[in-house]
Order: structure tokens, then C-alpha cells, then sequence
């Protein structure tokens, strides 16, 4: 957060309309990537609600001041930031008291994430479930989105919602993130591919994220995958959606097709040369 | 997947459910973005139908007028079979409600209209038949 930048900060809102698909661990996780590749990076917990984003990093021992009193002006930025210690590249910027809502604008947002953009490569903020002003308020401060999903319809509805508030409040680029594939279901066409998904929101793919028992065991010990596990099945999707949110080139392999069961190329073989279904 | 469950589909009895996932997001991530209200719709619809009947009479029970969306453009798409096609137009539903004088249609008339039977039949016979009239938004949907 010293480094002196010279680019602009690329201030990037995750968001997702339904709660639960995995908007924090993929902030915290992709927090922790970037910063890993050299990147400063801020994450924001714009969850006032409901914050968890100081437990997904194992930070939630170290908070004493939240954006809360930054914007009261009654401590300093660099106060309330804290910083990871295995991986100082990246300091959190905490939620204040729930009640915060009642009276923040997207002003408020606009202003915090003003201050944080002028000190790090990357501001990422977590979004709060949902449609309503917290989300707005959120949307308003942000440059560019990514918007998480899950392969099921509500989960994708509700993307779809969200995308096109997006779209008329100007954000831009925004990409999505298929989390929780499962390439067994994928593969026997019990779940949403993810070319489906995309072209349904019609919008560009930056990564995918199996699901994978590992993310529980990170989240238990307060150390994101990308930290300490980055080869586990989730963690390297987390890696290479941080790698290719950098212009890196990180080719897509999309699990379902990877790894076929037997089972189901007997199906598509069957499919294929029947045309029955 | 249950050993039925592949059975059922080695049959073509039973789409994978990804698949049906598919097509009814399709359908209702078309009417979520449209934020038309299904009253509106079937208004819609049913003028349409209304203005195709003049010309030419079409399969009432084969019609689909839908709402279909692709890379978030929504589109109306219609399919209206055509039966035959009418040697002369009917008229305007508004030209034939001057030239009757009627400001209000009979409730007879508009029920037969929003039960969409028959009314192609009846326009073909003659003259006096009437007119398809504009549909009032609060009639009960066609079904
Ligand atoms: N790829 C994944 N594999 C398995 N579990 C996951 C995965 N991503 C998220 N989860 C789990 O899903 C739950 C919700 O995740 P969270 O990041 O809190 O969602 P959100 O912030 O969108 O509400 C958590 O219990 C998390 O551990
Ligand atoms: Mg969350």
C-alpha cells in the first residue's frame, strides 16, 4: 500500500443478487492472489449487514476502527486498514455497525473507495446481497464488476438482475464467475454448463471455481486456499481468475469437459449417433 | 443420477435437467428483463392476433406469441399458422365501430373475441358480422 502507483486502481465491485454463491470467499481468495503477484490491493466489506469478510482472512481478531469512523473522520485511513500479516500486499478495510445503512450514501462509498484508490493497485469490494440500496450504494463506488453465480436457476435469475442494474448504472467491464461447478453433474447434463450460464447472461467468462470441500477447511481456519492451498482444486481457480484479471492469458478448461466419466461419453456417443435426446 | 433416471433418458423419455434449467431460465429471464406484466402481454397478444385475423385466418389453437432473449436483447416472437388467407381485409375494428356508431362493443361480442373461437368462421360469412373490438385491459385473460 506504499508502493506509489502510477496507473489508476481498479476499483471492482463483487456482487452476485442472491446470497450465499460465494461472493466473500472469492473476495478474499482473490484478494489474496493478487496480492500474491505483487499487486496492492484494498478489499472492502460493503456487507454491513452481514460482515464475514474480517473471518473469511482470519482478521477479525485485529479490527479496531471500521470504515465507519473514516468516514466520520475520527480516525485516519491508515488506522482502520488492517494489514495481513503473511501477505502485507493486502489490508482490509472493515464494515462498521449494521446501522450504518440507515444513513450511508453512495457518496459515502464513493468517498471511501476514492481514499483507497489512491493508495493501492486493487480495490475490491464486497457486495451485499440483494437489489436494494446497500447494493447501490456499493454499485455507485465501483469502476468495473464481477458478478459471481452458482450453475442453478435462482442463483442465475437473480445474476440476471443484477446485471442489468449494472448495465444502466454505467459499471463497466462487467465479467462473470461460474463458482460451485460440479464437472460429474456438468457432464451427465444434471447441471447448467457453463457455456449455458454465460450466454444466458450474456456476459464474458473471467473463471470458474469447482466445488471443493477445501474451501470449508480455509474458511474454518481463517486462511483463504489462495494463501497456503493454492493447488486444491478451488484454489487454482482462484488463482488463475486472479491472473487473468491482470491481462494474463490463463486458457478456460471447463472441468465437465475435462474429465468425462465413462458413463457419460457412453451418453454423448449415444446422443450423438441417435439424436434421441 | 438413478439407474431409472438413465434409463428414462437412454429412451428419450426425459430431458437432462440441466437442460430444462436452460429453457426455463430462457423463458423467465426474457419476461424479467422485458418488465412487461403478463396482463399487458396478453393485451398485446391478443391485439395482434386481432389485426393478423384480418388478413389472413389463422390456427387460433397453434398460435404462440412469446417473449425470447438473446445476448440481453429481448425480442416478441409471434408463430400464427396461417389457415388461408382472406381475399379482402376485414376492416378496422375502429372504422366498423363508426360506421355502426356503437361507442361500446356488446359484452357478448367481447367474450366471444377473448374466447378466440369461431371468430375467423363468422368474419367470413358477411358484412354484418362484427368486427374483432379492442380488448378492455381488465377482460380475463385468454387461457
Ligand atoms: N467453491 C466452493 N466450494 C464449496 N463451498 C463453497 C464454495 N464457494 C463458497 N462456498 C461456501 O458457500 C457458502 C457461502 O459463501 P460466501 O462466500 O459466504 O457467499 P456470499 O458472500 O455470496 O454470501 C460458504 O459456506 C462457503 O464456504
Ligand atoms: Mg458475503
Amino acid at each position: 500500500m506504499d508502493a506509489v502507483t502510477s496507473a489508476p486502481a481498479r476499483t471492482i465491485l463483487i456482487c452476485s443478487g442472491k446470497g450465499g454463491v460465494g461472493k466473500t470467499t472469492l473476495t478474499a481468495n482473490l484478494g489474496i492472489a493478487l496480492a500474491k503477484l505483487g499487486q496492492s490491493v484494498a478489499v472492502l466489506d460493503a456487507d454491513f449487514g452481514l460482515r464475514n469478510l474480517d473471518l473469511l482472512l482470519g482478521l477479525e481478531n485485529r479490527i479496531v476502527y471500521t470504515a465507519q469512523e473514516v468516514l466520520a473522520e475520527s480516525c485516519r485511513l491508515d488506522q482502520a486498514l488492517v494489514k495481513h500479516k503473511q501477505e502485507p500486499n493486502l489490508s482490509l478495510l472493515p464494515a462498521g455497525n449494521p446501522r450504518m445503512l440507515e444513513w450511508l450514501t453512495p457518496e459515502d462509498m464513493q468517498k471511501i473507495v476514492g481514499m483507497l484508490a489512491e493508495r493501492f493497485d486493487y480495490v475490491l469490494i464486497d457486495a451485499p446481497a440483494g437489489v436494494e440500496q446497500g447494493f447501490k450504494n456499493a454499485a455507485a463506488a465501483a469502476g468495473e464488476a464481477i458478478v459471481v453465480t452458482n450453475p442453478e436457476v435462482s442463483a442465475v435469475r437473480d445474476a440476471d438482475r443484477v446485471i442489468g442494474l449494472l448495465n444502466s448504472m454505467g459499471v463497466t467491464p462487467v465479467q462473470l464467475i461460474l463458482n460451485r461447478v460440479r464437472p460429474k453433474m456438468m457432464a451427465s447434463q444434471e447441471m447448467l454448463s457453463v457455456d449455458e450460464v454465460s450466454d444466458l447472461l450474456a456476459l464474458p467468462l473471467l473463471g470458474l471455481v469447482v466445488e471443493d470441500e477445501q474451501v470449508i477447511v480455509s474458511t474454518n481456519r481463517g486462511e483463504p486456499l489462495t494463501l497456503n492451498n493454492a493447488n486444491s482444486p478451488a484454489g487454482r481457480g482462484y488463482s488463475n481468475i486472479a491472473r487473468r484479471l491482470g491481462g494474463e492469458a490463463v486458457p478456460l478448461i471447463d472441468p465437465s469437459k475435462e474429465r468425462q466419466g465413462l458413463r457419460s461419453r457412453l451418453m454423448n456417443k449415444i446422443r450423438k449417433t441417435t439424436g434421441l435426446f | 443420477m438413478t439407474l431409472l433416471d438413465f434409463i428414462n433418458r437412454l429412451l428419450g423419455r426425459q430431458k437432462p435437467s440441466g437442460t430444462l434449467a436452460r429453457q426455463r431460465l430462457q423463458l423467465v429471464l426474457a419476461h424479467d428483463r422485458s418488465d412487461l406484466n403478463p396482463e399487458l402481454l396478453e393485451q398485446m397478444r391478443r391485439e395482434i392476433l386481432e389485426v393478423v385475423q384480418r388478413y389472413v385466418e389463422i390456427d387460433l389453437e397453434s398460435c404462440d406469441v412469446s417473449l425470447e432473449t438473446e445476448d440481453r436483447v429481448t425480442a416478441l416472437l409471434a408463430n400464427l399458422p396461417i389457415k388461408r388467407t382472406r381475399e379482402v381485409p376485414l376492416p378496422r375494428s375502429e372504422e366498423s365501430a363508426a360506421e355502426g356508431g356503437a361507442d361500446a362493443p356488446s359484452p357478448q361480442a367481447e367474450a366471444d373475441e377473448a374466447a378466440g373461437g369461431g371468430a375467423s368462421e363468422r368474419h367470413g360469412e358477411g358484412e354484418e358480422a362484427p368486427a374483432p373490438t379492442s380488448v378492455p385491459a381488465e377482460s380475463p385473460p385468454q387461457s
